[in-house]
């Protein structure tokens, strides 16, 4: 199991168990979490999954994946370095742990 | 702050997010989502793209029962309405009857069966339940015949080509995807599945379905195992009709998206609105149109607001490994033209009316911004304003 950590705009995390394969949105939307919508399933069409990525978890998640960028210039929220589209962000072993921070709004 | 019951039949993509999109609004009454499908309510795109390749039927939900507890959204599956009482305000299940403050029709679509004879031996794909059926019947080698070469039809036969199985498409249309999509692009695809190895018969309708596959206009005939039928969709408007609401191939709504009665509201593939762009009413098959459609209803019996709905239609389909994507909405005349990175525009008289890419979600984006700015940019403005982007 890896272990992920969402922390809400208010401050209030929640944490969630997750797989090999899963992603930091399907992981999200299985538990509940309030902060991420992931309205287009995935297929990087609607940025409302968009997290930003703890400073100490960067490494770990590495760079925004191709077509990334341009999708997250219509996220609700402040895009900024550490943003990332969840739905792109495959759980690996080396992420344990991983704390993400999610926006104010997401559409 | 709304109070009152909402009630929305169909819980499908956008009666999930209407039922969402409330709470997320503040509503504070009761929220019963009732579905007619078991199971809790699911995504239907990657029916024809992933789940026929993995099968991970649990990765398809919307959300977990978990969430639907916590807010506080009655979800009643397998479970159909058979009536509207508008008089009354209650909708009818069964021997039961259920009232309602709003009601909310999301009952989307079904497949098309169009009168040919042996039709009956052809499958669908629009349930998780179809998907499970072709599905099973992938997992040995067979010859595949598909009857429609419109995006479900061939993001299915480009899965099975994938998988090495055998594949042709039979569409009666002379290109592929040609209510969507411009005659370049529909070239594209052509040779996409070409080189898949599928056969494709084009502006070549099927006469007749039979044990041995399929018989077309010309004579030919497609020997086959397994048939798929997806010659499109009619909207499931029996429970609007029956009430006395009106009906042109979909359930008619205003600019507000309310029905004539003004308790009931109607969205997504079932619902034909007027569109913001051109008046003309219109009905789309895409979970942007069930999603916007879902959140506009939600902040109008929130907030009571009834702002014209206008959000800019987009769509994608993953065929193979091209990811076609399409911001606006053209007519199938409206002209074309392509530019040297494979952007497709579409105008009618000189006003961008759509822009299809292909692996470009930088073109795509730019589109979705430019479309959306509210009048639409002429043939130059967009030119020029896309060229000053590739330059950059
Ligand atoms: C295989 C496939 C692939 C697709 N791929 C894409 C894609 O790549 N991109 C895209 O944008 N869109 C895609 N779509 C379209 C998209 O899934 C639909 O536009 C979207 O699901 C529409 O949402 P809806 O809520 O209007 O209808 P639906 O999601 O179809 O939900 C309607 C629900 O209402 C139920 N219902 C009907 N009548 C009653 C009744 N009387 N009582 C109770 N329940 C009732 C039905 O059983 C159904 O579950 C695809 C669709 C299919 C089938
Ligand atoms: S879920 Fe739509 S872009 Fe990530």
């Amino acid at each position: 199991m890896i272990k992920v950590t969402y922390v809400a705009h208010d401050g209030s995390r929640t944490d969630a168990e997750g797989e090999l394969g899963d992603t930091v949105m399907s992981l999200a939307i299985n538990q509940g979490i309030d902060g991420i919508i992931g309205e287009c399933g995935g297929s990087m069409m609607c940025a409302t999954c968009h997290c930003y990525v703890d400073e100490a978890w960067v490494g770990a998640t590495g760079p925004r994946l191709d077509g990334e960028e341009d999708m997250l210039e219509s996220a609700a929220s402040e895009v900024n370095e550490r943003s990332r589209l969840s739905c792109q962000i495959k759980l690996t072993e080396e992420m344990d742990g991983l704390v993400v921070h999610l926006p104010e709004e997401q559409v | 702050m709304s109070k009152g019951h909402v009630v929305i039949v169909g819980a499908g993509q956008g009666g999930f997010q209407a039922a969402m999109s409330l709470r997320q609004e503040g509503h504070e009454g009761p929220i019963t989502l009732i579905g007619g499908e078991p199971g809790l309510p699911y995504q239907r795109p990657p029916l024809s793209k992933a789940f026929l390749k993995t099968g991970e039927a649990e990765k398809l939900a919307l959300r977990p029962q978990s969430f639907f507890d916590a807010k506080n959204i009655t979800l009643q599956v397998s479970t159909w309405v058979d009536a509207i009482d508008r008089t009354a305000g209650q909708v009818r299940i069964g021997s039961k009857v259920m009232a309602y403050d709003h009601l909310i029709l999301a009952t989307g679509t079904r497949n098309l069966r169009p009168p040919i004879p042996g039709i009956e031996r052809a499958l669908d794909l629009r349930t998780l339940e179809d998907a499970r059926t072709l599905r099973a019947a992938l997992s040995r080698p067979c010859r595949i015949a598909v009857i429609g070469g419109g995006f479900i039809g061939l993001e299915f036969a480009a899965v099975a080509a994938g998988l090495g199985h055998s594949v042709a498409v039979a569409e009666a249309a002379p290109r592929l995807m040609a209510r969507a999509v411009s005659p370049e692009m529909s070239e594209r695809f052509r040779l996409l599945h070409e080189t898949l190895g599928t056969e494709l018969h084009l502006g070549n309708g099927v006469t007749e379905v039979n044990e041995r596959g399929l018989l077309l206009k010309d004579g030919t005939e497609i020997a086959a195992d397994l048939v798929l039928l997806a010659a499109g969709v009619c909207p499931n408007v029996k429970l609007a009709h029956d009430c006395g609401l009106e009906v042109k191939n979909g359930i008619v709504v205003d600019e507000t998206l309310r029905t004539s009665d003004r308790q009931i509201y109607a969205l997504g593939d079932c619902a034909a609105f007027p569109c913001a762009r051109s008046g003309r009413l219109i009905r789309l098959e895409s979970v942007q149109a069930a999603t916007d459609h879902a959140r506009a209803i939600a902040k109008s019996i929130v907030k009571g607001e009834s702002a014209h709905y206008s959000a800019l239609p987009w769509f994608w389909s993953d065929q193979h490994d091209l990811k076609l994507q399409i911001a606006g909405l053209a007519d199938p005349q409206d002209e074309s033209l392509e530019l040297p990175d494979g952007t497709i525009l579409r105008f009618c008289s000189d006003a961008l009316t759509a822009v299809e890419t292909v692996n470009n979600a930088k073109a795509h984006m730019h589109a979705r911004r430019s479309l959306n700015s509210g009048s639409s940019p002429s043939k130059t403005q967009y030119l020029e304003e896309y060229l000053g982007m590739a330059v950059r």
